[in-house]
């Protein structure tokens, strides 16, 4: 499994769902911290409307204007969660009911409308993404790692994801005092002179980026998963906020990684012949992963917790 | 087409899809009422998404046991079984861990899917599933469906709506008040889980004809709509009853036009089309309301509080302040008062005078409890009293009262 | 004083005032929903006093202390404080707010709250040396917390989440302290210590405001107050401001003048 065979059909789909997994796990653990962990899955349903939303006003399927369309549809969806939250004084788990549905319903409309039949977007593969095809086969082994030619030729989601985690990990980086100052004490930091309001709504921009990207390559349920689960599994394995951070990166590519391998070699273990979906293996080990904490981590419990010194 | 869609003369089967979506159009307002005033709205939402596996998993035994796996009862019972795992999860990670419950729902919602997703891909793999048609349990479909479907399906959301009715009152009692509810012989918890029985009964019967993916809007959106229209718990119950019945119908009818388009998300807009016009046009809390109220609002606060400016001779800091006033015609642009501004700069500050006494004395400790800043103190105290007041100010003559 | 001076706000003389002041408050106005919940505050609050906000639950004490630091945005009014505007004059301030409004749960040790009052310090991306965890811990072992450095937030009682959030505010280095309910829910060791570390901050010259309930502690812990009910009662030393007259008017029918002195208001 580690010849040239690999590196041609499973290196370039791993990476890719490993810079997946840390991109969308990097900002989750600041949503899940702040109870916003479903802005991710609110998130993750709007791509698809502006998905589709770009490729009707620019004909084509390319990869910069449905970024930017999916950026857009994930500012729209955080506006009107917040004008149905305040304006309609409804609390925000059913104002972002009321908003993805209704874009995501508006996106699969629109999608059935126009005429895609030429052009590979359809709701399966919004859902499930399309890891398995994003293949090397130019590559002939370990070697093409060093050869210009063949690397000219590695999916365009691999370099782009890389691109977006840099982005996302140093919007981390930078922002890691105010961000979690703000998170922690949202007064504290307003009297400190941090605009807590746009923070926040950079963050989840940032969120919105690393769905997008991550989105066209592996679908929703992945970036939902990897919003959520990695980081709930690391808060149960620690009580500080950059372990935890470590730990989410950790368990997001050993999901990446093994739900991979599973959805790929696991039916021929067990003697059928066909992989099953990687994204939904992907997902489903991450579950895994939290469940286990969830029996077994050291900080699983509010008052369990060991004393550190 | 239209007009034969809604008047239900398409047809045995369409009738009945269409009768069943609005009843359980109907259930689903009013259980969806009790999750949002539990403030639970998106459990419904992992509850959903946790049919999946169960689905893929009914399909798979049923062909295992020599069946062709499409029977939709079969896999009904299936959704139901992995959606109260689901529940189970969710309910085992809040209380045992320390996560918050919008995690665990997120989680529960991405793993089951996900796993579901799984099962799917091994499911067209079978010589039987690639003409299951389970895919059209994502987004819901009405298309080819056979007489018994349509009769589960309007059985099903007759009978969930019953059940609904059966239990809206201990339910609406818990809704509103939990714990008064409590303290009056009501059992929370089993109420509760009957709340999420019921959810989950409208997502399983809702599954064909709206979809996993979209069913939470059918529980989310008449109660967030109804919300608009009501202050009271019975009012929100009833409009969302509506709103629910009436998407479910017009949603159904129009998909029995269009075949090829998914019921789910025409069901979706047709809700979210009376949302946006309730959260924009309701007469009290909607957004036009609210503007026009806060401008107005704003603009009761400013004037008063340069009203006591001018009456005391202190300049006005604030422009708005003084734009208001000018409009109002109680300042001129200098900040100076014309006569008018003055008689009512006068009084303002007399108003407040007589609050003052009346929190400074015993007798009045109720009235002045109203204090604000806004409220006319003539609406809270009687003529006498307000005499009685100016009586212990000792009132200089020649203020307008 | 007459009564028609009392009433609202005061002119020139308010003015003057304010020059001085440590924290100036003209003609704010908060409110939530349709309803203020302060209306028209003027305070000033001179430099190298300490000074109690009281009034009774619901008043706007709290509501008023967030509007002056811009925490919520009021519909009216302005705050300076030292003859700024808040905005230009963070670093000089320090804030304690409602221990109630965090999430205690945050995985962070008592050491990283405690270096959060140096962020400004630090700015985005500056290094954390050795002589802001020394800093961080004088600042601890000022509030006598110095042997929880290390202990995860979690696991602290009320009273010690209290002293690291007042610890936190030290490590501010500010000339004006605003502390929100600081004495809510605390045991009476708690208390000892915070109002040690108060009077010795006064005795620095700093200036400390505090949203205070115990009425009958403001006399020994306090030299002015500040009476608010919606609206300014009463602003002075504890001498002029504090007397029944001015309670019954804040607190209405709810405080029997003669308890003044030995209730513990709402504690």
């Amino acid at each position: 499994m580690m010849g040239e065979e690999f590196v041609a059909l499973s290196l370039t789909p791993i990476l890719i769902g490993t810079l997946a997994a840390i991109a969308c796990a990097l900002p989750g653990n600041f949503l899940l911290l702040r109870r916003q962990a479903l802005i991710g899955d609110a998130i993750s349903h709007v791509v698809l409307p502006g998905i589709v939303v770009a490729f009707l006003i620019t004909g084509v399927v390319a990869a910069v204007p449905m970024m930017l369309g999916a950026a857009g549809a994930a500012v729209v969806a955080v506006v009107m969660i917040e004008a149905i939250r305040r304006l309609g004084k409804i609390e925000p788990g059913a104002a972002m009911g009321v908003t993805f549905t209704a874009m995501f319903a508006g996106g699969v409309l629109l999608l059935e409308q126009s005429d895609t039949s030429t052009v590979h977007l359809d709701v399966e593969h919004a859902l499930f993404g399309n890891l398995e095809s994003l293949i090397w086969l130019d590559a002939t082994g370990w070697s093409s790692l060093w050869d210009r030619d063949a690397l000219a030729y590695l999916p365009v989601e691999l370099p782009r994801l890389l691109a977006v985690l840099i982005v996302v990990a140093l919007f981390t980086w930078i922002y890691w005092r105010p961000l979690k100052l703000s998170t922690f004490d949202e007064g504290f930091a307003q009297s400190m002179g941090i605009r807590t309001g746009p923070l926040g709504f950079a963050l989840v921009i940032v969120a919105a980026l690393a769905a997008v990207a991550a989105f066209d390559a592996v679908g929703s349920i992945i970036v939902i998963a990897m919003f959520i689960c990695p980081p709930a599994a690391a808060r149960l394995m620690t009580n500080s906020l950059g372990a935890q951070v470590a730990w989410s990166v950790l368990f997001a590519t050993l999901s990446a990684v093994l739900g991979y391998v599973f959805a790929g070699y696991g039916p021929i273990w067990l003697g059928a012949n066909n992989a099953v979906s990687a994204a939904g293996m992907i997902a489903a080990v991450s579950g895994v992963i939290l469940a286990i904490t969830a029996v077994a981590g050291p900080c699983r419990s509010r008052s369990g917790a060991p004393a550190e010194g | 087409m239209l007009w034969h869609a809604l008047t239900l003369q398409l047809g045995y089967n369409a009738t009945l899809v269409t009768l069943g979506a609005m009843l359980l159009g109907v259930a689903a307002g009013v259980t969806g009422t009790f999750l949002f005033l539990r403030k639970r709205a998106l459990v419904s939402d992992a509850i959903s998404h946790a049919t999946l596996p169960g689905v893929g998993m009914a399909f798979i035994i049923m062909v295992a046991l020599g069946g062709d796996g499409r029977s939709l009862i079969g896999l009904m019972l299936g959704s139901a079984a992995s959606a109260w795992i689901g529940l189970l999860c969710i309910g085992a990670l809040t209380r045992r861990t320390r996560l918050a419950e919008d995690a665990a729902i997120g989680a529960v919602l991405s793993v089951f899917f996900g796993i579901g997703i799984v099962f799917l891909t091994f499911i067209q793999t079978m010589s039987e599933g690639r003409q299951a048609g389970l895919e059209g349990f994502l987004l819901g479909s009405t298309a080819g469906m056979l007489y018994s479907d349509a009769m589960i399906i309007a059985v099903g959301g007759a009978l969930v709506l019953a059940a609904v009715i059966a239990f809206r009152r201990p339910l609406s009692a818990v809704a509103f008040d939990p714990e008064f509810a409590a303290s009056s012989g009501l059992n929370v918890p089993r109420l509760d889980l009957i709340m999420m029985g019921l959810v989950m009964a409208i997502t399983v019967v809702g599954l064909k004809i709206v979809g996993l993916i979209l069913i939470v809007a059918l529980l989310i959106i008449p109660a967030v709509t109804a919300r608009f229209w009501s202050e009271r718990v019975t009012g929100v119950l009833w409009v969302a009853g509506v709103v629910g019945g009436v998407a479910g119908y017009v949603g159904a009818a129009l998909s029995a036009i269009a075949p090829a388009l998914p019921t789910g998300p025409v069901i979706v807009l047709v809700l979210f089309a009376m949302f946006a016009l309730s959260l924009l046009f309701a007469p009290a809390r909607g957004v036009l309301a609210a503007v026009l109220k806060h401008l107005s609002f704003q603009k009761r606060v400013h004037i008063r509080q340069g009203l006591l400016a001018l009456a005391q001779g202190q300049p006005i800091y604030e422009k708005l302040t003084l734009r208001l006033l000018q409009r109002a015609g109680f300042a001129r642009a200098d900040g100076v008062a014309t006569t008018d501004g003055k008689a009512r700069a006068a009084k303002a500050l007399r108003d407040e005078t007589r609050w003052q006494m009346a929190r400074s004395r015993e007798e009045f400790a109720l009235a002045a409890t109203f204090y604000d800043g806004l409220t006319e103190i003539e609406g809270v105290l009687t003529r006498d009293q307000i005499n009685e007041l100016d009586r212990l100010i000792g009132a200089p003559r020649g203020v307008p009262v | 004083m007459t009564p028609l001076e009392l009433a609202t706000s005061n002119g020139a003389r308010l003015q003057n005032a304010h020059a001085g002041a440590a924290l100036a408050i003209r003609g704010m106005t908060v409110s939530y929903g349709q309803k203020p919940a302060v209306f028209s505050v003027d305070m000033s609050v001179p430099v190298g006093s300490m000074t109690a906000i009281i009034g009774p639950n619901g008043a706007g004490k709290s509501t008023l202390l967030k509007a002056a630091l811009g925490v919520i945005k009021p519909l009216a009014g302005t705050a300076t404080v030292f003859g700024q505007p808040v905005a230009d004059a963070r670093a000089r301030i320090a804030y304690v707010p409602q221990r109630a409004s965090v999430d205690w749960d945050f995985p962070t040790r008592v050491l990283d709250v405690v270096l959060m009052g140096l962020y400004r310090e630090l700015g985005l991306l500056g290094r954390l040396r050795g002589t802001h965890k020394a800093k961080a811990m004088d600042c601890l072992a000022r509030v006598g917390m110095q042997d929880f450095a290390s202990r995860q937030i979690g696991q602290l009682s009320g009273g010690q989440q209290q002293r690291v959030f007042l610890a936190r505010a030290l490590a501010q280095n500010a000339d004006l302290y605003l502390l929100d309910e600081p004495f809510a829910g605390v045991d009476a060791a708690t208390e000892k210590a915070i109002i040690d570390v108060l009077k010795s901050l006064r005795a620095e010259g700093k200036t400390v405001v505090a949203v205070h309930h115990d009425l009958s502690t403001v006399a020994d812990y306090f030299d002015r107050v500040f009476l608010i009910n919606t609206t300014r009662v009463a602003e002075g030393t504890v001498e002029e401001a504090f007397t029944p007259q001015t309670l019954q008017e804040a607190y209405g029918g709810r405080l029997a003048t003669g308890q003044l002195g030995q209730t513990a208001l709402g504690a």
